[in-house]
């Protein structure tokens, strides 16, 4: 494993030896990785590396999988996130997630934002809070006339930025991203790209994407991962986008991001 | 390859299969056509003998009248008598399958292990497969005389251990349908739900029973049109006794029981006796139409549709 010797940012999250088994399967082993704060980290790979797997550990959403296990320490904020001690639900209000495909609530658009805010016992204005959010989510300017409406009445592009304005409103440290765009189509990806570059001024950003050059043009780091010959998924490389899509170390992560995996 | 080799390879049967299709087509239809017949059919009669019977007896009376006495000399025609024993027996009913269901319905779709969910709900299911009539003796030998201990001046055939054990005959139906509306609703929305810091009570009450409640409230409306229709549990528990009252200790008659009752005696068909059965069944009818059109209207709007 390649892991650039000193990483020279402020980390927010510290994953260290995670390895995750879904009964007896070991489906992640043994990795190392640690999120750079207000940056966007791309994790890469194939499919069934366990790219999706390590990122719903951030959040512990892997909690709701039967027979899930993690092992090892992600650290956050001085806590492990795998402490007895911690409080997923709290885990979750702090680690925001947006999926592969959209899934707002068959609520309102108002209700699909304001629901987060409420059930976390929000003292503010709520009026306000959906405005902000849906205005850092750059879907404003095409809902305010309509926030009566289903959240499921609007396009596939606008439903997923209402998912980060949803997201967003519950004002997280960390937003998670699973191949937000990989049910969108190219116009409404490039919107989704456009408004990460605005969202990590203020937040730090994972995402696992399918396409490599969605995370060679949005991303400052990058993690690849691969699988072994018992498709036990592994971190291979971590570093610095430029380096890991310029001069990778490892074999594998060059066939991989020029397009020559087998 | 060349192009006579290709159609040479491939000769697929379509002139046979389209004659087969049409035919099955015909067929499928006018098995579905006699299922429409048939409710047409019903209706039809119920509405004729009906029609008869309002000719004799007026329809003022037949709302107004406060006993229901059609077998005695001087016979009265009072339906709201029947009607106050089916809705007392129904009301019991439902207060004990539509919470004890749907609590049923969250805990196996919500709660339990896969283990435990794959024993529970056919368990449950073979609770709707005993027959009506054991449950109406169960509750006339079993359960009455348990109330009559706690409960004084309850009467050996009473509206209360009828209810109650009509609810636990329909309880499956609320449960398994129940479930099944809430186990459909896409894992996607619960997730969504707990990515934003929703703890899984607030993630069942708030996201996954709104996006079921059409399935929900469709079981309901099930359950209710049931106890309505019920009649062994009710003919053998609660009695043949026509009286206007809301007493759960009393024996009361449904207006199913009084058409069981009419059709085991010999009312000569076109006697009055005999059209008084379609007077009844034709408000029993009247009474679940409505009930369907109420949910119908309910469920439009007040469900939230996810796909």
């Amino acid at each position: 494993m390649q892991i650039d010797a000193v990483i020279d940012e402020e980390t927010v999250l510290q994953v260290e030896n995670v390895s995750v088994y879904y009964g007896a399967f070991p489906a992640l082993r043994g990795v190392y990785l640690e999120i750079p704060k207000n940056k966007i980290t791309a994790l890469i790979g194939p499919s069934g590396c366990g790219k999706s797997t390590l990122l719903r550990c951030l959040n512990r959403l892997n909690d709701f999988i039967l027979g899930a296990r993690v092992e090892g320490r992600v650290r956050f904020g001085g806590m492990n996130l795998y402490d007895k001690s911690v409080d997923p639900v709290e885990v979750r209000r702090r680690i925001g997630m947006v999926f592969q495909v959209p899934n707002p609530f068959p609520k309102s658009i108002y209700e699909n934002i304001a629901y987060g805010a409420r059930i976390n016992g929000y003292q503010g204005n709520v009026d306000e809070l959906v405005e902000i959010a849906l205005k850092d989510a750059a879907l404003w300017d095409e809902v305010k006339d309509k926030l009566k409406n289903s959240g499921l009445s609007l396009s596939g592009g606008q439903q997923q930025r209402l998912c980060i304005a949803r997201a967003l409103a519950i004002e997280p440290e960390v937003l998670l991203m699973d191949e937000p765009c990989s049910a969108l189509d190219p116009i409404s990806t490039g919107r989704i790209e456009e408004l990460m570059h605005e969202l990590k001024q203020k937040y730090t950003i994972v995402i696992v994407t399918h396409n490599i050059q969605q995370a060679a043009r949005i991303s400052s780091y990058t993690a690849f991962f691969s699988t072994d010959e018992s498709r036990t998924g592994q971190m291979v490389e971590f570093g610095p986008t430029t380096r890991i899509f310029g001069q990778a170390n490892d074999p594998r992560t060059r066939d991989y991001v020029e397009g020559r995996f087998g | 390859m060349s192009k006579v080799g290709h159609s040479e390879r491939w000769k697929p049967k379509r002139s046979l299969s389209r004659w087969s299709e049409r035919a099955i087509k015909f067929i499928f239809g006018a098995f579905a056509l006699i299922s429409i017949a048939t409710t047409l059919g019903i209706i039809l009669s119920l509405v004729f003998e009906t029609i008869e019977f309002f000719q004799e007896v007026p329809i003022g009376r037949f709302l107004t009248d406060t006993e229901w006495t059609p077998l005695f000399a001087n016979p009265k025609y009072g339906i709201f008598v029947l009607i106050s024993a089916t809705f007392l027996t129904s009301v019991i009913a439902l207060l004990v399958a539509i919470p004890v269901g749907l609590m049923t319905a969250i805990y196996l779709s919500e709660h339990a292990s896969q283990q435990t969910r794959r024993y529970l709900k056919p368990a449950l299911e073979v609770l709707a497969g005993v027959p009506t009539v054991v449950y109406g003796y169960f509750a006339l030998l079993f359960v009455t005389p348990i109330l009559q201990i706690v409960i004084p001046g309850l009467e050996v055939f009473n509206a209360l251990s009828a209810g109650l054990i009509m609810g636990i005959a329909i309880l499956p139906t609320v449960a398994s349908l129940s479930e099944d509306a809430i186990y459909a609703v896409p894992q996607s929305l619960r997730q969504g739900a707990y990515a934003l810091g929703a703890t899984k009570q607030e993630t069942i009450q708030n996201v996954v029973l709104p996006a079921a409640l059409s399935g929900i409230v469709a079981s309901v409306i099930l359950a209710i049109a049931r106890a309505v229709g019920e009649t062994m549990i009710v003919t053998i528990a609660a009695g043949q006794n026509p009286r206007l009252t809301l007493d759960p200790r009393l024996s009361v008659q449904t207006m199913t029981a009084f058409i069981v009752q009419v059709s085991l005696g010999d009312a000569p068909t076109a006697s009055l006796e005999y059209k008084t059965i379609f007077a009844v069944g034709m408000t029993l009818f009247l009474i679940t139409l409505i009930l369907n059109m109420v949910s119908f209207w309910f469920v439009n709007r007040f469900r939230e549709k996810y796909d």
